[in-house]
């Protein structure tokens, strides 16, 4: 039993450790998009970079920030900045979050960004994710994805008119003008990711 | 005729105050520096304060732990705060009739503020936001444990009781 908690106490820890910061080179990834194709980052050769975050399904803090999330793709797709957009949570823990019901959310909500499934939980362990919604933005170099921030999308969860502070755009906005984001990390209120349980 | 309207008018005015009243001791709103002033209570007690919301499955589900907990402990030797992260405008809708359904005796204060950057880290600057999350501490002691997870009744048994 010690050993156990232990264990868990280790993973725990290496879990917090292993969270990429502004400056860390992110893992491509290969995960199946809601139409069953195989995404990777490297695939989308023109892009400037992405906007990786850690969605589901059925957080309401997602739910919060649907709309937001759509139009950051909406604003910067075409700048070469596509959001890709990842639920990571276990569906024996949280079933609205299983891919079948990520099919249906996707076809409702007419996403135009990739929504993807992380049914081993490797990518959200590889960032370190901890909650959903969890924004990483990404840039490419020399093909290599450089974490440029971390954190959350804007100031506001419940009210996006009162959102005094965009971090996620004004990051995108900094790349754009060929600038290092200003703030490259923030931390937000969410749902933890629905781990399995082993 | 005048009297009659001053009478009812006193009258809606003590309605008015009992509810408000009743609200005020139901939920404390609170922002950064009440936030501050709970994460620096220096008298020797053990504090447990658990960060959930109605919305949070898990954090629903090991409220009756901490109910339960609690009343095991005298207040003078284990303070328990639940502080609710739902937003603002679901007080009144969604975290009042919760409390009531449930029967939850602990108090509870809400964090109206939503600049969640600008207070995290004052919890702990391990903690990336995630709930449910429970900070166990008594400063006068130099005690601290800070558990960004879910935890069930014998955890949260066992981890009051190592930090007493």
């Amino acid at each position: 039993m010690f050993l156990i908690v232990s264990g868990l106490m280790m993973t725990l820890v290496a879990g917090a450790q292993s969270q990429y910061k502004a400056g860390d080179v992110a893992a491509d990834f290969r995960l199946k998009n809601v139409n069953g194709e195989t995404v990777s980052l490297s695939e989308f050769g023109d892009a400037k970079g992405f906007v990786v975050t850690f969605w589901c399904n059925s957080c309401p803090v997602v739910k919060k920030y649907d709309q937001r999330l759509q139009d950051i793709h909406a604003e910067f797709a075409s700048k070469g900045y596509p959001v890709i957009a990842i639920n990571p949570n276990d569906k024996s823990v949280a079933p609205g979050d299983s891919y079948e019901e990520m099919q249906k959310v996707a076809k409702s909500k007419k996403y135009q960004f990739e929504y993807l499934y992380d049914e081993t939980q490797e990518t959200a362990r590889a960032y370190g994710a901890t909650n959903t919604p969890h924004v990483y933005l990404l840039s490419k170099n020399d093909g290599k994805f450089i974490v440029e921030y971390v954190g959350a999308i804007d100031n506001n969860a419940d009210d996006a008119s009162a959102a005094d502070k965009k971090y996620l755009a004004d990051a995108i906005n900094s790349l754009l003008k060929g600038e290092s984001p200003a703030v490259k990390g923030t931390k937000a209120v969410g749902c933890t990711i629905k781990w399995k349980k082993s | 005729m005048n009297t009659t309207r001053k009478i009812a008018l006193s009258m809606l005015m003590t309605v008015i105050t009992t509810v408000s009243v009743i609200r005020a001791q139901e939920v404390d709103r609170i922002g950064i520096p009440e936030l501050e002033k709970i994460l620096a209570a220096s008298d020797d007690r053990l504090y447990v304060i658990n960060f959930w919301a109605t919305w949070c499955a898990p954090c629903v589900k090991e409220l009756p732990h901490f109910e339960k907990i609690s009343k095991e402990y005298k207040s003078d030797k284990v303070k328990f705060v639940l502080i609710s992260l739902d937003f603002p405008s679901q007080v009144d809708k969604q975290l009042i009739p919760f409390l009531k359904k449930n029967k939850i005796t602990l108090p509870v204060s809400v964090m109206t503020d939503l600049d969640y950057n600008e207070w995290i880290e004052k919890v702990d600057t391990s903690w990336q936001g995630n709930i449910p999350a429970t900070l166990i501490f008594n400063k006068a002691a130099g005690r601290r444990l800070f558990i960004p997870d879910e935890v069930d009744e014998a955890d949260l048994r066992k981890a009051i009781e190592e930090q007493l």
